[in-house]
Formats: C-alpha cells, sequence, structure tokens
C-alpha cells in the first residue's frame, strides 16, 4: 500500500497527474474534465445501499468495524480539559459493561484541547485553520496547524477556503492544502495525517463535490473529509456516493489510497452499516480499516454500542448502559 | 469472512397460504376444468410450488362468455365512477398484501425479492390507481366525443413481470368499460391467481375479470375466440406475428406489445459513473427478462477502455442467487427453456468472433441461473447484436460521431427503447429526437410510471400502455360526425 504523504511532494505529483506545468489555468483545465455527476443517478445508487440487509455475522462485523472507524468527536465552545479527558476514557473503553468492545479509532478535538498521550493507541485528531469556517489569514491557519502538531496531533483536520473554491480560485485553494500540509511535518520528518474537510453543504452541487475532492487529493490529503459537523446539511450518503468514487478513481488511476471521513449527522447505528455498504461497494473492502475511513461522530458511538450489546446479550439495553460522555 | 459475504438475509416464505392446486377463475369463482394440471415451479430450485391448469377450447369459451354477460349486463352499463371504486379498492387491496404478492412473484418468476417488493408490486398497484382515476373522466380522454369500450377484452401476458404486466393490461380495459378474459404466461400463473382472489376480495362483480392458465395452445384458443373484440398481447415478436395473422381480415382490435433491442448509448461527456448504473439497470435489471431492455451498449470509442473497465469492476459486485434473499442482485433465469436460448445465442457470439466476458460469480448447483456477460468487439452483424437474447448478455458496440450513434442504434428490426447518456442538453435533444423507439430515456434507464405511454415502431408492436394512450387502446376510436370541437 503507498501512503498518499510518501508519494511524491504534491506540487511536482500533481503536475505529473496534469501531465503538464502545474497553473491556475491547468489545474482548472483538468478539473473541469473530471465526469460530471448526474443527480437523480447518484441520489439512485445511493438509496440501493440503504436497501441492503445486514444480518447476524455481518451485522456483528459490521458493528464492530464501525466502532473502530469511529472519530469520537467533541468541537464545543464550552470544551473543558475534563470534558475531553471523559471523551478519551469513553473513546478507549467504549462499552462500559464489556471490555471486549473495541475502541475508536481518534478523538477529535479543538487544538488548545491538549489530550495526554495514552498507550491505548487511540490518535489524537485536532481541527485546525480557523475551523469551522476557515476565514482567516494564511498565516493564521498555518500557525494553528503547527501549533497542534506540536502539541502533539496525530491527525489535522483542515478546512478548504469555501469562499475561494466558490469564486473558482482553485489554485488558491490547492496552494493552502499543500501549505498546510507543510506544516503538518514533525522535526523527526514524519507528518500528521491530513484530512481535508470539504464542507460539502457549502458546495451545494455534486458536481462542486466531484471537483473539490479530486482537488484535495490532488493537493496531498490523507484523507477527504465532508463536513464540520457545523454546516447543515453535513455527511449524505449521495455525497458519500461521489467522493467515495473520487477515491477510488484515484487509486485505479495511480495505485495510492486516499481515505474518506464523512462527518456530521450520522447518529444511528443502522445508517453507520450503510455508509459501510457504500463503502465496500464503491471503493472496495480494502476501504473497511481505520486508516482509510472515519466516522465523524459523537452520539453515534453509543449507539453503535447497544446495538453491539443487543447482539451480544439478545436483548436491548438502553441509555442508562452506556456512558453519557 | 468478508464483510461483502453479506450473512444470508431471506424474506420469509410463511405469509403465503397456497392451494395444492389451482383452478380457473371463471365468473368470479375458481372452477375446475377437464385440462391437465400441471406444476408451475421454481427456477431458482426446480421444486414445484403449486399445480394449476391447462385451460381447454371448452374453458376458453366458458370464460368469454361469461365475460360476455358480465359485459352487457354489468360492467358496460355501470357508472365510471363506480368502476373506479372497484379499481381502487384493487388497487389498495394490491398494496395491504403486497408483501406475499412480492414473495410468490419471486418464488414463482426466479426474480430477486427486492425488485417485486421495491419495483413489480408498487408499479401495479399504481397501475391500478392511475386508471381508477381515469374511469369517470373517459370523455376527456375522448376529446369529448363519447367514450365507447370495445366489450370482452382477450389478454395474454408474458413471464418477465407477470403481476405488472397484468396490471398494466387489466387496469385500463376495466377503466374503459370492458370486460377480460387474461391467460398468463404457463411459468409464471401464481400471482394472475392470487389477483383472481383479491378480485374476490374486491367484489368485483362475476365474469368482469377471468383468468385462465395454460400454455401456449390456450393462448391461442383465447385469442381465435370469435366472441372476443379486442386482443392485448404482450411477448415475442414471433407469436406476435401469428397473432396478427390469425385476425387478418376481422374486426378485432389488436396491440402488440413484442421484443427489443434497445440501443443505450453513452457520449463521451456522459456522467460516467451514474452511466455505469444506466447500464448495469439497462441490462442486468430482471436477468435482462426486459423487452425494452439496454442490450446494446454503444459506446463511443475514446471513452470505450474506460467505461468498459468501470462496468466489469461493477458487475463483479453484483451477487447471483438466491432470489429470496434481500441482498440478491441477479436471480434465476425463468425457466430451462429460456436458458437454453441465452446460451445458444451467446455461444454464436464467441463463435462469430466476439469477446466474452462473465462475472467470476458463484453459480448455484440446482436452478435455472447465467452470470451476467459482456461481448466487446461486437459487430453490427453478428447475431448478438441483432437477436433479441433475452437475457443477461450485454453487446458492446462502439461509435465515433452523434450521426454514427444515430444510424447504429436505429440499425434494427426493434424500436422499442434507448437511452441517451451525455451532460450536454442540446445533444441530447437532436440525438434523442432522431432515434426511433418508443421510449428514449435520457441519462436513465428502465423507468417505468403509469402516466407515461410505452410501446414500439416495427417489430416491437403497435399500441401504447400508460398514459392516455394507454387508456385510448381500449376504447374505440372515435367517429368525428362534423362540426368544430
Amino acid at each position: 500500500m503507498v501512503s498518499a504523504s510518501q508519494a511524491l511532494a504534491p506540487a511536482s505529483r500533481a503536475s505529473s497527474v496534469l501531465g503538464t506545468d502545474l497553473s491556475e489555468q491547468s489545474l482548472r483545465r483538468y478539473l473541469n474534465g473530471l465526469p460530471r455527476v448526474d443527480v437523480i443517478g447518484a441520489n439512485a445508487r445511493a438509496g440501493h445501499f440503504q436497501t441492503r440487509s445486514l444480518k447476524t455475522e455481518t451485522k456483528r462485523q459490521g458493528l464492530d468495524l464501525a466502532i473502530r472507524m469511529v472519530d469520537l468527536t467533541t468541537l464545543e465552545g464550552a470544551d473543558t480539559p475534563g470534558k475531553v479527558r471523559s471523551l478519551v476514557s469513553h473513546a478507549i473503553h467504549t462499552d462500559p459493561l464489556d471490555h471486549s468492545a473495541p475502541s475508536v479509532a481518534a478523538v477529535c478535538v479543538y487544538g488548545d484541547m491538549h489530550v495526554s498521550k495514552d498507550p491505548s493507541g487511540i490518535s489524537v485528531a485536532a481541527v485546525a485553520t480557523a475551523f469551522p469556517s476557515g476565514r482567516a489569514s494564511m498565516k493564521v491557519k498555518l500557525l494553528d496547524t503547527e501549533d497542534a502538531v506540536a502539541a502533539g496531533a496525530d491527525e489535522i483536520d483542515m478546512v478548504i477556503d469555501r469562499g475561494a473554491f466558490l469564486s473558482g480560485r482553485l489554485g488558491e485553494v490547492f496552494d493552502q492544502i499543500v501549505r498546510v500540509k507543510e506544516a503538518c511535518k514533525r522535526p523527526d520528518g514524519s507528518y500528521a495525517h491530513l484530512k481535508v474537510i470539504l464542507e460539502t453543504g457549502e458546495l451545494a452541487t455534486l458536481d462542486n463535490v466531484r471537483v473539490a475532492s479530486q482537488l484535495a487529493i490532488l493537493a496531498g490529503a490523507d484523507f477527504i473529509k465532508t463536513s464540520t459537523g457545523k454546516v447543515q446539511p453535513a455527511a449524505t450518503l449521495p455525497v458519500s456516493v461521489v467522493m467515495l468514487e473520487a477515491v477510488r478513481d484515484w487509486y485505479l488511476a495511480t495505485g495510492e489510497f486516499v481515505g474518506y471521513k464523512p462527518a456530521g449527522g450520522i447518529r444511528a447505528a443502522k445508517d453507520a452499516l450503510r455508509y459501510l455498504v457504500a463503502v465496500a461497494e464503491i471503493a472496495g473492502e480494502q476501504w473497511l480499516d481505520p486508516h482509510l475511513f472515519r466516522f465523524g461522530a459523537s452520539s453515534l458511538l453509543n449507539d453503535l454500542v447497544m446495538q453491539r450489546q443487543k447482539m451480544t446479550t439478545g436483548h436491548y439495553s438502553g441509555p442508562d448502559y452506556v456512558s453519557v460522555d | 469472512m468478508s464483510f461483502l459475504d453479506y450473512s444470508p438475509a431471506p424474506e420469509s416464505t410463511s405469509i403465503l397460504k397456497l392451494q395444492k392446486q389451482y383452478g380457473l377463475f371463471i365468473d368470479g369463482k375458481f372452477q375446475g376444468s377437464r385440462g391437465k394440471s400441471f406444476a408451475t415451479i421454481s427456477p431458482a430450485t426446480e421444486k414445484t410450488i403449486t399445480k394449476v391448469v391447462e385451460a381447454t377450447s371448452a374453458d376458453v369459451d366458458k370464460a368469454v362468455k361469461a365475460a360476455r354477460v358480465a359485459y352487457d349486463k354489468v360492467w358496460s352499463r355501470m357508472p365510471g365512477s363506480e368502476r373506479a371504486k372497484y379499481l381502487f379498492r384493487i388497487a389498495r387491496i394490491i398494496q395491504e398484501r403486497s408483501r406475499e404478492l412480492a414473495v410468490a412473484e419471486t418464488l414463482d418468476n426466479g426474480k430477486p425479492i427486492k425488485e417485486t417488493r421495491d419495483f413489480d408490486i408498487p408499479t401495479a398497484a399504481a397501475w391500478f390507481f392511475y386508471y381508477a382515476g381515469w374511469a369517470d373522466k373517459l370523455e376527456f380522454a375522448t376529446g369529448g366525443a363519447t367514450p365507447q369500450s370495445h366489450g370482452v377484452i382477450g389478454q395474454v401476458i408474458p413471464w418477465n413481470f407477470p403481476l405488472m404486466m397484468l396490471a398494466w393490461k387489466v387496469a385500463p380495459a376495466l377503466a374503459a368499460g370492458n370486460t377480460v378474459v387474461l391467460k398468463p404466461a404457463e411459468t409464471t400463473p401464481l400471482t394472475a391467481l392470487l389477483f383472481a382472489e383479491i378480485c374476490q376480495e374486491a367484489d368485483l362483480p362475476s365474469g368482469v375479470v377471468n383468468i385462465i392458465t395454460g400454455a401456449g395452445k390456450t393462448g391461442q384458443a383465447l385469442v381465435e375466440h370469435r366472441g372476443i373484440d379486442k386482443v392485448a398481447f404482450t411477448g415475442s415478436t414471433r407469436v406476435g406475428r401469428q397473432i396478427a395473422k390469425s385476425l387478418a381480415g376481422r374486426s378485432t382490435a389488436l396491440t402488440l406489445e413484442l421484443g427489443g433491442k434497445g440501443a443505450n448509448i453513452v457520449f463521451d461527456d456522459a456522467p460516467i459513473d451514474e452511466a455505469i448504473e444506466g447500464i448495469v439497470s439497462g441490462i442486468f435489471f430482471n436477468q435482462g427478462h426486459v423487452c425494452c431492455a439496454g442490450s446494446r451498449l454503444l459506446v463511443q470509442e475514446n471513452v470505450h477502455d474506460e467505461v468498459l473497465s468501470k462496468l466489469t469492476r461493477r458487475i463483479e459486485t453484483l451477487r447471483l442467487g438466491d432470489p429470496l434473499d434481500k441482498n440478491t442482485d441477479i436471480g434465476a433465469i425463468n425457466s430451462k427453456r429460456q436458458l437454453d436460448t441465452i446460451t445458444e445465442i451467446a455461444n454464436s457470439g464467441e463463435v462469430e468472433g466476439a469477446s466474452r466476458w462473465s462475472s467470476s460469480c458463484d453459480i448455484p448447483s440446482k436452478g435455472f441461473w447465467f452470470p451476467p456477460t459482456v461481448f466487446t468487439g461486437v459487430q453490427a452483424s453478428h447475431r448478438i447484436a441483432q437477436e433479441e437474447i433475452f437475457g443477461p448478455v450485454l453487446s458492446v458496440l462502439t461509435f465515433r460521431t452523434p450521426a454514427e450513434a444515430i444510424e447504429k442504434a436505429n440499425n434494427t428490426p426493434y424500436g422499442l427503447s434507448a437511452g441517451v447518456w451525455t451532460e450536454k442538453a442540446s445533444r441530447m435533444l437532436s440525438v434523442v429526437d432522431k432515434l426511433q423507439a418508443g421510449v428514449v430515456w435520457a441519462n436513465t434507464f428502465n423507468k417505468f410510471d403509469p402516466t407515461s405511454p410505452f410501446g414500439g415502431y416495427q417489430e416491437s408492436g403497435y399500441g401504447r400502455e400508460g398514459g392516455v394512450a394507454g387508456l385510448l387502446a381500449y376504447l374505440k376510436t372515435p367517429i368525428r360526425t362534423g362540426g368544430r370541437k
């Protein structure tokens, strides 16, 4: 498996994909040359995943997979060190009644919420670049990122400049991602994993989602992510269809794996399982791995755990048998 | 276990309460017959589901007479608003019994439960709802002329969408004031017999709907019966021709919905991923047992390789197997005979020089199955490009210009359906305009709605089903007596 960050430096890699020097014009020509998306068709494809029926062993497997793929998130102005500590504990011990329940992939917090490194192997993701609006100078965005990386973040969730994207300054968006990626570099030469949030709710059309996905991948994103969770609509299945097609097409063209993270609005285990179906049927089963797929969610975890309890014990428990945070 | 090996999720058959032997539904009652009884089997397991009887010509006569009496004494005299009530009631009962009907259809036909549940049965109900609405508004369809029904209609339907085809035939016929004698296909009589029960449950007056089971001979006796005022047939072009011949010189009206060899045209500016879905549903929906299937893929040469690699990758994710499993995408071929036909024509494709690719899916040991198959390098002269295969077999041809695409798409004795995929609206309109097909889908495929007329050109038949046109097919052509309207 070739991870995106080990490949060529983004700018030179992008020009090799474009087959020409990288310029605003060549970038636009390349992105406009992508196949368009038919909304009705994409919605129908999304509808298909809702009709899959996951039973017994597959359901059990899916619930465990889904728990392992959660980025347990708290992104509130009222977050405190105490709140984050309890989140980390919940992330590790997902089911207070069953210690065989898997831990989640990561906790996702604001960059100033210092999380003590724990031995459990879960990662710390920090949102950066003036999350959620992305409205700040580049200097601030880079500092925001460097600060989080220096504080020990394993993963950075950045937002793209939607204003620049919608006004057609695609090169600017590209440059920003490349520079944030550079800011993810640690003194030892390794990189914090970069997730690029497109905020699809503000991009409005599936064509834009397709273009923004490709742009982020081209600029070196390790993950493409739908939303901040602060804008409605957040993650939807039709948007996921398009973004999963983007990572699949990139893999088929280059052999490189880019991850996908839907975030916001996924609250029920049933919905999470539908996402797993979409991931497996569109991108492929290789993506059913926390390195390549994450759920950005807060309340989803407890529903997954309750459904898992139901599968184990044969009866439903209730919200009092999972921890509130 | 890999995640994609979804655990079995079978729909239960316990909802079905079938009799061991079904008679003929004539004059509101199930009746015995002197005809010999035969089994209807599940093509997925080859197990017998139940037994039905082959109606003799005496039975046909009895059914036609019952329909005539019902027409003369009850149905033609009943106000449209009253007929509408019965049709609405039937539509609602179809909805209420939809799960049972879906299971029955899947068992008898072999198609996946997700299709019967999400398509066949809801569409059948929608057809009754739609034509129920027309029953008291016929003069709006005839442009003010007094609407006149034909009388007794003989209807013969195929095995690919048994209950849906029944609905397409029965709903407009009854709305227009006719009575019917319907013969379902010999391999799929089950839902028609359940429909007979629904007619009883709806208190439909005796004789308005009569259902007689049997094979070709019964069908022939029905369409040639002198008491029939109109024949409506859906099926093969070969049988359609015979019917047209046998009715020649008689005043019996006739509509035929026959075969097809639909072209699905993909331009290089198409929404490719959605086009792949359209190609897949165009030819693999219902195992390709669809008269309007997009069985010829015409793809622009410069995107041929990209489309084919995405297409085969997608086809590999289709799940073939137990039709009752809710995750099954491809079910069983309806009969041994049809499987033999598909196999024979597909083999000719290889002999004539096309390259064959088939999904690597496992094939169950019992039952009739054919893996989703794609032929590339197909020439317009090959049999697989010309003949209707009526199975999950796609023939891929290429074109370079819009004119060539149109020429190749129209180069068929049929003319039932076509699909066009392009994001350029001007190209869409200009190409659609030049395609000789009864229905052309734009950036989609195999979509049906009761308000939309469906039917063919040339050897695909004549007459339309659905919409106002489908209603007019069950009314006599109004004779204008002069004056301005």
